[in-house]
């Protein structure tokens, strides 16, 4: 029980990261979309957790928000729209799946080497001050990164906004009937 | 060894990224394709999210922010391409729309 209580936040980390691997493998080898959305929307969740485990609470819920509601509902939609009538005689993988297969092993390679390299400290301090403090007041995430959003990154966050707008209008001209 | 470190977190963002372009390159299907471009995208939240820990700077979760924003209008066009494609050609297989391939 002491160990669960001293290590329970590292077991949450273990459990959710398997969810979000096994969630990902399912999305890559699922023959049925739908359920292919649906093992999406299991490793978007544990994605989540793993965000509020590393003290980023307002990303999280953004994530889940974004990722689980919008993106997810766009998908089922879309997915329920188009008619897969011929999917059980289809192939799954392409004819490049062992070329991908080779693609996928050699960025193994490549990132294993650097991780070996890199060595990383484990976390000194359970919630970092600069995540919760707005002007040395402590009041919490969300304030913080919204404090954080409006006055240092204000540039950014308008384009992004222009950018919605766009995307919004190319969605609806590409879905439109001609 | 057992307590979580930033290097825990890049691997498990290292492998949804690796499936993520493995489901990229060698699924048929379109819908399938966005959907791992979704899961590559997510693992790069998941390093800045990470390395904004490590750090303890707060610019890594603003960052993340905003890839969720590019996420959510990528996956709107993306689908909406789908969308198109299917009234044209009343398939999702990208192998059956090679016409640029020559």
């Amino acid at each position: 029980m002491e160990f669960l209580t001293s290590h329970g936040s590292d077991l949450l980390f273990y459990l959710f990261s398997a969810f979000a691997i096994a969630g990902a493998l399912g999305v890559v080898t699922l023959r049925n979309p739908m359920y292919g959305a649906i093992s999406l929307l299991t490793t978007f969740l544990a994605v989540a957790v793993l965000f509020l485990l590393r003290h980023a609470e307002f990303v999280g819920i953004v994530q889940i928000f974004v990722y689980g509601g919008g993106i997810m509902v766009l998908f089922l939609f879309v997915i329920m729209l188009v008619n897969l009538h011929k999917l059980p005689q289809m192939r799954l993988f392409s004819g490049q799946a062992p070329l991908a297969g080779v693609l996928g092993l050699l960025l193994a390679l490549f990132f294993g080497y650097f991780l070996l390299q890199a060595r990383f400290l484990g976390p000194a301090f359970s919630a970092p001050e600069s995540f919760v403090s707005v002007n040395g007041q402590v009041l919490g995430n969300s304030q913080a990164v919204s404090w954080n959003l409006f006055t240092q990154h204000f540039i950014p966050f308008e384009i992004a906004s222009i950018f919605l707008l766009v995307a919004m209008v190319g969605a609806v001209v590409l879905g439109r009937r001609q | 060894m057992f307590e979580v470190t930033t290097n825990h977190y890049l691997v498990v963002s290292f492998l949804l990224f690796a499936i993520g372009v493995f489901g990229i390159a060698a699924r048929k299907n379109m819908i399938t394709v966005l959907m791992s471009i979704e899961l590559v995208l997510n693992a790069v939240n998941i390093n800045f999210i990470a390395f904004s820990y490590q750090l303890s700077d707060l610019t890594g979760q603003i960052f993340s922010i905003f890839t969720i924003t590019v996420a959510a209008g990528e996956a709107a066009v993306g689908l909406g391409i789908l969308i198109a494609l299917f009234r044209l050609r009343e398939t999702t297989t990208l192998s059956e729309v090679a016409d640029l391939k020559g």
